[in-house]
């Protein structure tokens, strides 16, 4: 499956992923900017903030409570953010668009 | 319990290990890693070392501590867990491990203030309110006020100030001279940032750090309050001109420094007084003595350990690497304190309701379970930015990117001037149990590049 990050200088980068992987593991494998992943997936320090594409949105599921916990305490924070480490890549989420906020 | 005690990690002197061997021979019970003359003589690695073996969920009682009881997490995954769970672990009116009962004051600190009986309840119950000693829902309101302060694009605004300032800084050290490297780099600079994230005058900026110095330190001979009546005054001086700074900024148009920040939150008029001051503190604090005992750190540990500094000098690119591993290395402040809201079963133990857990960041960051071959110091380890020196969950430091921000920078900056900084001697340690670092440290620049 593919997955294109829009990163902060409005580029962007498509990159193959494994299913089962955290997009934000992906990101990080990838050496994607302004994804960090400081503490190791388990949404606790909001390095890996994005905003994930409308379209995407349904797909991509609900925030959970610490994500919320989190976000809400986080720079930048929109409708359609999310802790990159609380998605999880398959392959229903083949051609999944998010935009990089940066920390 | 005994167990046979295992072979030291590092290298020691004769004196660590006979430490470390009175360490592991005490009483597991009797072990009180709050005990703050183990911070600067360096003990604190092996009491750590032995609870996270034996022990990882540790209760100190009454009668073996000075700061009563309490409880510590010493291995990685219980203090990210505790750290994440603000329901279970509160954080109302807590951040470091104090004595119990502090003094009963009856005039305010602020003002000096008659207190009514209610307020002095007050102040008791609640200590200094704080946004790190508050849970949600007023964490997220007193954070969201100056958040702004150090976000992406106010830093990446900084930034040409920051490097400008430490070019300045190093430009004007003494060359094949000895001197103070805390005083004229480390403080100087992130006093500095410190008066600009203010908007303090810049001529003025010793007197956020010497406030800053006074309220993370306990009056006495040598202390940066050498009285009470010193440190009190220090503190509503403190007060009344944070409190004035608000007051102005309220009249003028919206900036993006703390006390406007402040100052134009919808929600600031209905902040108390303590929780005022409190904000203001860990605002100076937070901000200042941990960035500035990680420039100080940055430049020991690289003088300590030739093989990671020449690592460095042939590539600069490791600088943000190193940073990281420094501020893990160095874990500028050893722990955060919380309370739980119920009875808790972690590592295997179950702490009641209402009792303080400590967090040991400053054992966590040495758990060998998580981070491979923790007592060293390498600079291009595989995951440096995975440490817990910052917290995790919804404390998690605000200004972690600025202090990287000014260790990245004036790396960058020193690795252009200067092939060679030497350290003379041993530094001078900082005492206490919760700011880990460096009173003073003698080096000498042989020559510039
Ligand atoms: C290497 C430097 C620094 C270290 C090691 C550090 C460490 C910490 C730690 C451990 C916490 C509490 C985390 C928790 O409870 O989970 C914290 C919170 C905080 N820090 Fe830092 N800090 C540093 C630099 C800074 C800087 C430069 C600022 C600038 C303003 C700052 C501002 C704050 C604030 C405002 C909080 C409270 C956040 C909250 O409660 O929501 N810190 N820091």
């Amino acid at each position: 499956m593919n997955v294109t990050f829009t990163l902060q200088d409005q580029t962007s980068r498509t990159v193959e992923a494994e299913p089962g992987w955290k997009l934000m593991e992906v990101a990080v494998d990838n050496a994607i900017p302004g994804i960090d992943g400081d503490c190791g997936g388990e949404a606790a320090c909001a390095t890996c903030h994005v905003y994930v594409a409308p379209e995407w949105r349904d797909a991509t599921g609900e925030r959970t409570d610490l994500e919320q916990a989190m976000l809400a305490s986080t720079f930048g924070v929109r409708e359609n953010s999310r802790l990159s480490c609380q998605i999880e890549t398959s392959e229903e989420l083949d051609g999944l668009s998010v935009e990089v906020v940066g920390s | 319990m005994t167990t046979a005690m295992p072979r030291a990690a590092t290298d020691l002197s004769p004196e660590q290990a006979e430490a470390r061997e009175r360490i592991y021979a005490a009483p597991l019970e009797s072990l009180d890693p709050a005990k703050t003359d183990r911070f600067p003589t360096g003990e604190w690695q092996w009491v750590f070392e032995r609870l996270r073996a034996e022990d990882p969920v540790h209760l100190t009682t009454e009668e073996h501590s000075e700061f009563g009881r309490y409880w510590s997490l010493t291995r990685w995954a219980d203090i990210q867990a505790a750290d994440t769970n603000h329901e279970l672990f509160s954080a109302d009116g807590l951040i470091t491990l104090n004595r119990p009962e502090p003094v009963a004051r009856t005039t305010s600190i602020f003002d000096g203030r008659e207190l009514t009986e209610e307020e002095v309840q007050e102040r008791q119950k609640a200590g200094i309110r704080s946004l790190l000693s508050m849970d949600p829902p007023d964490h997220e309101i007193h954070r969201g006020a100056v958040a702004e302060g150090v976000a992406p694009a106010n830093l990446a605004a900084l930034e040409p100030l920051i490097r400008e300032r430490a070019g300045a800084i190093l430009d004007g050290l003494p060359i094949g001279e000895e001197f103070d490297w805390v005083d004229k780099v480390s403080i100087e600079l992130t006093a500095m940032t410190l008066a600009t994230l203010f908007d303090y005058p810049q001529e003025k900026r010793r007197q956020l750090t010497y406030w800053s110095d006074v309220i993370t330190t306990q009056a006495g001979p040598g202390q940066p309050a050498e009285t009470q009546e010193e440190h009190d005054l220090a503190i509503r001086d403190f007060y009344m001109t944070m409190a004035e700074l608000v007051g102005s900024r309220r009249s003028e148009e919206p900036r993006i420094d703390f006390m406007s920040l402040m100052a134009h939150s919808p929600h600031s008029v209905n902040f108390s007084e303590a929780e005022l001051f409190g904000d203001s503190v860990v605002l100076l604090v937070g901000g200042n003595d941990t960035t500035r005992n990680t420039i100080t750190g940055s430049v020991y540990f690289l003088s300590q350990n030739p093989e990671e500094n020449a690592k460095l000098r042939a590539n600069p690119k490791l600088i943000p690497s190193m940073v990281s591993e420094t501020i893990r290395f160095q874990t500028p402040l050893t722990h955060m304190t919380r309370r739980t809201t119920q009875d808790v079963e972690i590592g295997g133990k179950v702490i009641p309701a209402g009792d303080r857990v400590v967090l040991w960041y400053v054992s966590g960051n040495r758990d060998d379970a998580k981070v491979q071959d923790a007592d060293s110091y390498v600079i291009d380890r595989k995951n440096p930015r995975q440490h817990l020196s910052f917290g995790f969950g919804i404390h998690r430091c605000l200004g972690n990117k600025l202090a990287e921000l000014q260790l990245r920078i004036i790396w960058e900056e020193m690795l252009v001037r200067f092939p060679e900084i030497t350290v003379v001697g041993e530094p001078k340690r900082s005492h206490g149990h919760f700011v880990k670092g460096y009173d003073s440290m003698t080096v000498v620049i042989p020559r510039r590049n």
